[in-house]
């Protein structure tokens, strides 16, 4: 498969950086996103030039490295997988791929391809936790009854790897996904409910001072999102912030 | 966190004032559709509305505070998105993800708010000229020939019309986010939007009736 790759090259967070055009040869149906850019850069070494940076860790959809937007969406065309899960035969010879890093101003680029996201690491610190006594007193958590219900939604919000896309589709750069997400997962259960108050306001408070923009409900999130995470959560999140605020 | 400081308040407050909106739009829908219906009816209501102390002292306060409310906390929430994604991608499919009308809701709303000019021009200005400034005495059966008459103009129509598409564009999204932006999830949801959709094609479209029914049956002079 012959194509030619529009990339986003930038020398560092100051350089104001460019689109770059690649025309590359010999991309097998079978190789994934990641083993095609990786082609790309044993060529670029081979020649002497600077390869292109970009985030990978585990290449099997969990780790949430991987984080490319893909001719306008992110981690590509497809619906329910990460960049590293994409293959090449979704595209055709001859096709322009356009590669850029996933834009927001709380994901600052570092290099080329890879953003800093901890912005979100950061949100998860301001509240997505729950305290546990460890001193040999635990309480295995099976001995706690919780409706089956709930524990899938919590799992399925569980379920977020935080990647990014999220933010990366949403037209207002909105990190609500991802928060609502990590305040779900602990809401729906009682180990989480203890610290459910101050947890929402802290992760919203977070949130906000990163400089991600408001949430419009335009649902983009959770059509990219490659877990599948539903804006159920972000109603949720809305519940419990209006509570948390009624209660002071 | 004070209250509008949060992203998400603000959110919350855009719902409501929206929501607000909304019922006055229905309630402006069925006075008006009076005005085919039964004209001595429209007039009635109309001279109820334009001299009730608690509609002219209270509500119509309420009503401007609601729609100024709405157009500014829209356009801020508007600059702060923009802020937030300060390089903009080369290349964005946000139609593969989400709506026109979800994306492009600083549009609509812009063009309903330039209508909302118009349409105090056509007749809320002449209203206050003719109830408190010029001072005429009461008369409850004008209101039905004034209406009518401002239809004749079919550039007046035109422009009432466009105002119309875009308010169902405005509401189809609008409305039933509102609903999500105070937190409302649960069994009734899909019947809920199903409503809203309904209401967003239904309301606009009955607005642009009476304006299209005015304007081809003109009151002979």
């Amino acid at each position: 498969m012959k194509l030619t790759l529009k990339i986003w090259r930038q020398k560092n967070a100051q350089d104001k950086g460019r689109m770059v055009t690649y025309p590359i040869d010999g991309i097998d149906g079978d190789m994934s996103f990641l083993e095609m850019l990786d082609v790309l850069n044993n060529d670029l070494v081979s020649r002497g030039e600077e390869p292109v940076v970009f985030d990978h860790d585990c290449r099997e959809g969990i780790c949430g490295s991987c984080s490319l937007q893909i001719n306008g969406e992110p981690h590509g065309p497809d619906r329910l997988i990460t960049t590293c899960q994409l293959h090449m035969r979704k595209f055709n010879d001859g096709d322009t791929i356009v590669i850029e890093p996933f834009r927001a101003k709380a994901f600052p680029v570092i290099k080329d391809l890879m953003v800093d996201r901890s912005a979100f690491d950061r949100i998860q610190q301001a509240g997505g936790f729950i305290s546990v006594n460890t001193s040999g007193n635990t309480i295995d958590a099976n001995a706690i009854p919780i409706p089956k219900s709930d524990a899938d939604s919590a799992f399925n919000a569980a379920a977020c790897i935080g990647c990014g896309a999220c933010v990366a589709a949403c037209k207002n750069a909105s990190a609500m996904l991802f928060t609502s997400a990590k305040v779900s997962q602990y809401a729906l259960l009682p180990q989480g409910r203890v610290e459910a108050t101050q947890r929402v306001l802290n992760m919203v408070e977070q949130m906000d001072k990163e400089g991600f923009g408001n949430c419009t409900n335009t649902g983009a999130c959770e059509i990219e999102c490659p877990k599948g995470i539903s804006l159920e959560n972000i109603a949720r999140l809305n519940r419990e912030l209006l509570s948390a605020q009624l209660k002071g | 966190m004070s209250l509008l400081s949060s992203s998400v308040m603000r959110k919350f407050a855009m719902a409501l004032s929206g929501l607000f909106l909304v019922v006055f739009l229905a309630q402006h829908f069925v006075i008006n559709i009076t005005s085919v219906l039964a004209p001595e009816v429209f007039n009635q209501w109309s001279h109820f509305m334009g001299t009730n102390g608690l509609v002219q002292g209270v509500l119509q306060p309420v009503l401007i505070f609601g729609v100024v409310f709405h157009f500014i906390m829209g356009f801020v929430l508007e600059i702060q998105n923009r802020k937030a994604r300060a390089v903009r991608y080369v290349q964005y499919k946000g139609g593969a993800s989400a709506s026109w009308a979800s994306r492009n809701m600083i549009i609509s709303g812009a063009v309903v708010l330039a209508f909302l000019g118009l349409h105090f021009y056509d007749f809320w200005w002449p209203e206050i000229m003719h109830k408190y400034i010029e001072s005429h005495p009461e008369d409850p059966t004008r209101y039905y020939a004034e209406t009518v008459h401002k239809f004749e103009n079919p550039v007046r129509v035109g422009l009432y019309a466009t105002a119309f598409v875009l308010l169902a564009l405005h509401l189809w999204h609008g409305f039933s986010s509102s609903f999500q932006s105070v937190g409302f999830n649960n069994k009734y949801a899909t019947g809920l939007k199903g409503f809203t959709k309904f209401f967003a094609v239904f309301i606009p479209l009955g607005f642009l009736f009476i304006a299209l029914y005015h304007h081809l049956n003109p009151i002979a002079h």
